[in-house]
C-alpha cells in the first residue's frame, strides 16, 4: 500500500474501499460501522433512525444541472433515502477560502435551501470555518443527516434479504453527472449540453416503497459509478449478478464524450441514480411506479441476481459477449462530488 | 451513436461469428498486437463468441508495458526537480518505477499534470516560463506524430522551456522479433491507428519472409471479427498477405504528412523492449537538429538504479508465450491498484484487461 494518500483514495473505488476497511473500520470498530451501509441504522429511544454524513469538494462549484450546494443536500438526502428511511434533518458545515465571493456563497446557500424545500427536509444546524487563501479551494461543504426508518425497512441498506431471481432496476441514464462536471472544467475546452442528474431521490424512492415490500436493497450510484455499486453488492455474497449492457441507457452526448475521452460510462459518477434490487414478482410494479415520477421516466430493469458465479457481477455485452464487471481501481476523475 | 453503433450491432456480430465458425477448420493462434485491441476484445467479451479453433493472444502493443522501467525512473527523477513540470498522458502516472510512481511523487508535492494532447503541454510551457516542461512522449507511430508536432511548434514559436522525453517506439521490429524468437503464431491482427499513420508497407516483410498473414483492424467488435474472418480465410487457403479490414480509417499509403513529421523530428535508435530485449532500430530519438527540446540532452538528472520485480512474467506475457492467468502474482500480489508489472497498470495492458474483464 502507498505510504501517502493518493487522489485514488477518494475515488469511491477499490482504493477508497481498502482505506475504509484497513484504517477507519479497523480503529473505529463497532457493529454499526461494520455494516458499511450508505447510512448507519441506529436506535434512539426505541426508534430506528438512519444517520449519515458526506463532504463535498466538487470542482467547479457551479456546473450544468447543479452546484456544490445542491449536491451537498441531494447527496446526503439520497444516502438516507436509499437506506429505506424518510430524510428529516440535515446539518451543513462550510469550510471557506479567504477571499471567496459572498455573492457566490449566497448563490450556493440559496440553492441548498431550494433543494431542501424540494426534498421536504430542514437544515437545522451548521458550522462555518474560514481558512487562509490557498488552504482550501473556494468552498468545501459537509452535510450530515438523519431520517426516520420503519422497522420493515431496516435491512434495505444491508441488502440481507437479496435472493436469486431478484431484478436489478435503475431509474434512468448513467454517467451524466461525471461527464457534466468534466465538461465544465476549464482545462478541457468542451462545449456540450450535458447536464448533471443531481437530484433528491427521496420522493421517488418513497413512492416505490409505498407500493411494495419487495425492495431488498438500494444504493445511489455516485463515485465509482454503477459498476462499483454492482461489485460491492455482489462481493463476498452467495449470489452473483448479471447485467445486460443493452438495457443500460446513456445519453448520446454523454456517450460521445465518454468515447472521446476513453471513459467507461459504467464507472462514471451519477448524483441522481438509485440502484434497486426488487423481488421478481413486484419488479414490474416498481418500474411502473418509478416511471410515473419525472426522475424515473427512463427507469429500466438492467439485470438480475443469479445463483451462478457467486460473489461476482457479470455483464452480457451489447454484442452478446460476456465479461466480469470489476471495481474501479485508482482515480477516474478527481473531485467529482 | 453514429459511426459506433453500426460496429457494435449484435445481428451483424452474430452473422460474422457464424461465418467464422463455418470457415475456421484449423486450430490457430492469432495475435492482436495492439493493446487497444486487447482491451476491446476483453471489454466486449469476444473470446466468449469465438469457436474453439481460434485462440487470441495479446501482443506487445501496449507502449507503457513494453517500456523500460528505467524510463519511469528517469521521469520520476525529472519530477523531483524543483523547476520541472511533468506533462503526461494519464496512463503513465501509476506505472511503478523502481521505488516510486509519478502518482506518489505528485502526492509528495511534485508538479505532475495529466494532459490529453501535446498542445496542452505547450500551453503549460507558455504559461510557466520559469519552469521546464517535460512531456513524456510514449507510444508507437500513433502518438509519436503528436510529440513531433509539439517539438516542431515549440521550435517555431520559440517555446524554449518545452522538452520531449521520448520513449517512442515503432511496431514492425517487435512483430518480427516475436516470430524470430519462435512464438507460435498463425497471423497478426495489426494495429489500426499505427497503420493509419504508416500505411501497409511496414508489414510487407511478414508475409514475404515469415509466411504469416497480417490484417489491419479497427477497434469495434465488428472490425475485429471482420479482421479475424479475413485471417481465417488466408490461413485456410494458405495465402498470407497484408490486408486492411479497417478501410474507413486506414489507407494503403498511410498519412503522408504525419510520416513527414516523424521523419523531420526523429531518427531510429536501438531500443529496449520488455520481454524482447534490445531491438535494433526500434526506438525514436529526437534528431540533433531539435536537441534544444530533447529532455535527455538538456536536463541532466541522476537516476536511481533500476530494480525489476521478481516473479513478474510481463516479458513472457508480452511475447504471447504466457497468459496473464499463468502468472503466480496475477490477481494476488499484482492488481490494478497495487500493480507489480506495467502490464497491470496500463489500461491497454493485457494483465489489466484480463483482470478487469476475464479473471475468473
Amino acid at each position: 500500500m502507498s505510504k501517502t494518500i493518493l487522489l485514488g483514495h477518494g475515488s469511491g473505488g477499490k482504493l477508497s474501499n481498502d482505506l475504509i476497511k484497513d484504517l477507519f473500520v479497523k480503529y473505529f470498530s463497532n457493529d454499526i460501522l461494520k455494516e458499511q451501509t450508505d447510512a448507519a441504522v441506529i436506535q434512539v429511544a426505541s426508534k430506528n433512525l438512519a444517520f449519515t454524513t458526506d463532504s463535498f469538494v466538487v470542482d467547479p462549484i457551479f456546473f450544468p444541472g447543479g452546484d456544490i450546494g445542491k449536491l451537498a443536500v441531494a447527496g446526503t438526502v439520497n444516502d438516507l433515502a436509499v437506506s429505506g428511511s424518510k430524510p428529516l434533518f440535515l446539518s451543513a458545515s462550510f469550510i471557506i477560502e479567504e477571499g471567496f465571493s459572498l455573492a457566490d456563497l449566497e448563490r450556493i446557500v440559496k440553492s441548498m435551501a431550494q433543494e431542501a424545500k424540494v426534498a421536504g427536509i430542514s437544515i437545522v444546524t451548521g458550522d462555518t470555518k474560514v481558512v487562509n487563501r490557498g488552504k482550501c479551494d473556494k468552498v468545501f461543504i459537509n452535510t450530515s443527516g438523519v431520517g426516520g426508518l420503519l422497522p420493515k425497512h431496516i435491512n434495505i441498506g444491508k441488502g440481507s434479504n437479496i435472493q436469486p431471481g431478484d431484478k436489478i432496476i435503475i431509474n434512468g441514464t448513467i454517467a451524466d453527472h461525471g461527464m457534466a462536471v468534466m465538461a465544465a472544467r476549464e482545462e478541457l475546452s468542451f462545449t456540450t449540453d450535458i447536464k448533471s442528474d443531481c437530484a433528491c431521490l427521496n420522493h421517488l424512492i418513497g413512492e416505490a416503497l409505498a407500493v411494495t415490500d419487495q425492495i431488498r436493497f438500494m444504493r445511489d450510484a455516485t463515485r465509482g459509478g454503477l459498476a462499483t455499486v454492482l461489485c460491492e453488492l455482489a462481493e463476498k455474497k452467495n449470489f452473483g449478478i448479471e447485467i445486460n449492457e443493452a438495457a443500460l441507457l446513456v445519453n448520446e452526448n454523454v456517450r460521445g464524450m465518454c468515447e472521446l475521452l476513453g471513459f467507461d460510462p459504467l464507472y462514471v459518477a451519477n448524483e441522481g441514480k438509485v440502484v434497486m434490487v426488487v423481488g421478481k414478482k413486484d419488479a414490474e410494479k416498481v418500474l411502473e411506479t418509478l416511471r410515473k415520477n419525472e426522475l424515473g421516466q427512463k427507469a429500466a430493469i438492467i439485470g438480475e441476481v443469479v445463483n451462478e458465479h457467486l460473489g461476482r457481477a457479470w455483464l452480457t455485452t451489447v454484442i452478446g459477449g460476456k465479461r466480469i464487471i470489476d471495481m474501479l481501481a485508482g482515480e477516474q476523475l478527481p473531485r467529482i462530488c | 451513436m453514429k459511426f459506433i453503433d453500426e460496429y457494435r450491432d449484435k445481428d451483424l456480430v452474430q452473422k460474422l461469428v457464424e461465418h467464422i465458425k463455418r470457415v475456421s477448420k484449423k486450430q490457430i493462434s492469432l495475435m492482436e498486437v495492439c493493446g487497444g485491441h486487447t482491451m476491446s476484445i476483453q471489454k466486449f467479451g469476444i473470446p466468449f463468441l469465438l469457436p474453439g479453433t481460434i485462440k487470441l493472444i495479446s501482443g506487445p502493443g501496449c507502449p507503457v508495458c513494453v517500456s523500460d522501467r528505467k524510463y519511469i525512473d528517469q521521469a520520476i527523477a525529472y519530477a523531483r526537480l524543483d523547476d520541472v513540470i511533468i506533462a503526461t498522458y494519464g496512463d503513465l502516472i501509476r506505472v511503478p518505477g523502481s521505488t516510486s510512481t509519478l502518482d506518489q511523487e505528485k502526492a509528495s508535492g511534485a508538479d505532475v499534470r495529466i494532459v490529453y494532447s501535446v498542445l496542452d503541454a505547450l500551453k503549460i510551457a507558455r504559461d510557466n516560463l520559469n519552469k521546464k516542461i517535460v512531456f513524456l512522449g510514449i507510444g508507437f507511430e500513433t502518438t509519436a506524430p503528436g510529440s513531433a508536432v509539439g517539438v516542431i511548434n515549440a521550435n517555431m514559436e520559440g517555446i524554449s522551456n518545452f522538452y520531449l522525453f521520448s520513449s517512442h517506439k515503432i511496431m514492425p521490429p517487435a512483430m518480427e522479433a516475436l516470430i524470430d524468437e519462435g512464438v507460435k503464431l498463425d497471423g497478426y491482427i495489426a494495429p489500426g491507428h499505427v497503420s493509419a499513420i504508416t500505411g501497409t508497407s511496414i508489414y510487407k516483410r511478414i508475409p514475404e519472409k515469415y509466411r504469416l498473414g497480417v490484417v489491419i483492424s479497427g477497434f469495434e467488435p465488428v472490425d475485429l471479427l471482420k479482421a479475424i474472418l479475413m485471417l481465417v480465410y488466408q490461413i485456410e487457403k494458405n495465402d498470407p498477405k497484408v490486408e486492411i479490414a479497417y478501410t474507413r480509417v486506414v489507407k494503403p499509403e498511410g498519412n503522408i504528412k504525419a510520416q513527414q513529421m516523424l521523419e523531420e523530428v526523429f531518427e531510429l535508435r536501438d531500443d529496449w523492449w520488455r520481454g524482447l530485449g534490445v531491438l535494433p532500430k526500434s526506438g525514436l530519438k529526437v534528431r540533433e537538429k531539435y536537441a534544444d527540446h530533447d529532455a535527455e540532452i538538456q536536463i541532466p538528472v541522476k537516476v536511481e538504479p533500476t530494480r525489476e520485480d521478481k516473479g513478474c512474467i510481463c516479458g513472457e506475457i508480452l511475447k504471447g508465450i504466457k497468459n496473464p492467468k499463468d502468472c503466480k502474482l496475477f490477481a494476488k500480489a499484482c492488481t490494478p491498484e497495487n500493480p507489480v508489472g506495467a502490464c497491470m497498470v496500463s489500461h491497454e495492458g493485457s494483465c489489466h484487461a484480463y483482470y478487469r474483464y476475464n479473471r475468473d
